[in-house]
């Protein structure tokens, strides 16, 4: 295949999450809680899944090669190679070098955003007010910007580093004039999302509301992560055989794991 | 205001070959018009701040900041920092990507074939331009880019296509400095699919200075 992805003509609203497939046994698992960061390195053949624990959860995601940090993931070349202008199931997350860094291999909410980036310190500010630790402590409002930069300072990254990110469960429709409007429905709890990591990758996440997000409150949301060993993607997987480009893709990755 | 500027009062007038790089500066005020001279080629352009390299052009924040995905007249180009680094001032020819990026030998060999890898690409154009210009802007630094003259429209239902171009001879975006810049260009080389018409072809450069 080699054309758009079917796209969910269902809203979340009547949406029904399928039960996610059984994993073997956890490597970890943990709650990254609403509004916050976090930072890890996933292995080739480790697969990570998100789950919303509530509705209008959205992770924002940032992807580098922890063997090559210049390498990271590439929302142009991910688009491209595979016609789409979002991410679901049997998508690959292409690096700037040709490469595959994760593949999503399930997905119950079928959109994930690619191109809408994170909120900031000022818009979080100018929405719900001036927030600092002093008087809020931990439930001091943080925003996606400076989560990011938090994690990618631990790297040695920084903000020359930030690319294009993917809002996992957020969805923005887009109409003919290319105006972007932010679907309020989408996420619901209990949706997941599933991603095999192919190379051994640094994952940055952060829980800060989407910056499309203008509810009249700041609601961030928790979201349950948990990895166990999966392997890399076998001979006949579907992301793999999604469309050439990808199985190109796969080609130029596992040339860097030859034994 | 823009209807005054003619090329004869131009401090910079220029022209980049087909295929080939261009790294310049623009101070605060000053406009930047590019020509698509010979129509439908893609111009993959970067803007840096001049004085902190590591504040580059962001897709993700101009869109947001505009509400929508293609870029024309009156959209201010955002920085990573959210800054307005340019507004397009004029445009004739409508619309301009931000979501396709560069084109590289890497990404070659992904969309069309192992053995296209060694074909002149953009990201190739922007790391000669580097090495060859020591401004302390490094590969990590080549966010995604904007392709003006470029057409890459997404369907209602998400689906991303290279369309043939709604550019043509003589047709020009025009913008306006926020700030000092450094514009990193590269005159798309691509020979593989329809952003250039398969026929990349030269562009004019004009640069006045602030009104």
């Amino acid at each position: 295949m080699n054309g758009p992805m079917s796209s969910p003509t269902v809203s979340g609203a009547q949406r029904v999450i399928p039960t996610p497939g059984p994993t073997p046994p956890l490597l970890w698992n943990e709650t990254l809680s609403a509004g916050e960061h976090w930072s890890g390195i996933l292995r080739r053949g480790v697969s990570l899944r998100l789950t919303a624990l509530e509705s209008k959860t959205n992770v924002s995601a940032l992807f580098y090669n922890f063997e090559l940090l210049s390498e990271r993931y590439s929302m142009a070349d991910t688009l491209k190679a595979q016609h789409t202008a979002f991410l679901t199931k049997d998508c690959v997350c292409y690096s700037d070098m040709g490469r595959i860094m994760c593949s999503i291999t399930a997905d119950s909410c079928g959109w994930h955003d690619t191109f809408s980036g994170l909120s900031d310190a000022s818009m979080v500010a100018e929405r719900y007010g001036a927030s600092r630790f002093q008087e809020q402590g931990n439930a001091a409002r943080k925003n996606g910007r400076d989560s990011f930069l938090n994690e990618l300072g631990k790297y040695g990254l920084g903000k020359r580093d930030l690319t294009a990110n993917i809002n996992f469960f957020s969805r923005i429709a887009v109409d003919e004039s290319g105006a972007l409007k932010f679907d309020t429905q989408h996420c619901r709890a209990a949706d997941y999302v599933d991603l095999r990591f192919e190379m051994h990758t640094l994952v940055v996440l952060a829980t800060a509301p989407h910056p499309l997000d203008t509810g009249a409150k700041y609601e961030p949301r928790p979201v349950r992560l948990e990895a166990w060993h999966s392997g890399p993607a076998p001979a006949n997987d579907a992301c793999r055989n999604r469309c050439s480009e990808n199985a190109r893709g796969f080609r130029n990755t596992e040339m860097m794991f030859l034994p | 205001m823009s209807n005054s500027l003619a090329p004869k009062d131009a401090i910079q007038d220029l022209t980049v070959a087909a295929g080939e790089p261009w790294l310049g500066k623009l101070v605060c005020g000053q406009t930047l018009r590019i020509v698509d001279l010979e129509g439908n080629q893609a111009v993959d352009t970067l803007f840096y701040n001049a004085h902190d390299c590591e504040e580059h052009y962001s897709c993700c924040d101009t869109i947001r900041g505009s509400g929508n995905l293609y870029l024309t007249s009156g959209v201010t180009l955002l920085s990573n920092l959210g800054a307005p680094m340019l507004t397009i001032t004029e445009d004739t020819c409508g619309r301009h990507d931000t979501l396709g990026g560069a084109c590289s030998a890497e990404s070659n060999t992904v969309r069309y074939a192992l053995e296209k890898r060694h074909m002149h690409s953009c990201r190739d154009n922007f790391l000669m331009a580097l090495a060859q210009n020591d401004v302390g802007i490094e590969k990590r630094d080549l966010a995604s880019n904007i392709n003006f003259f470029m057409n890459v429209p997404v369907t209602s239902d998400g689906g991303l296509t290279f369309a043939d171009g709604i550019s043509a001879a003589g047709r020009y975006v025009q913008m306006r400095a926020e700030m000092d810049v450094l514009v990193l260009i590269s005159n798309c080389p691509q020979l593989n699919n329809p952003c250039n018409a398969y026929n990349p072809t030269p562009i004019q450069l004009l640069i006045w200075a602030a009104g």
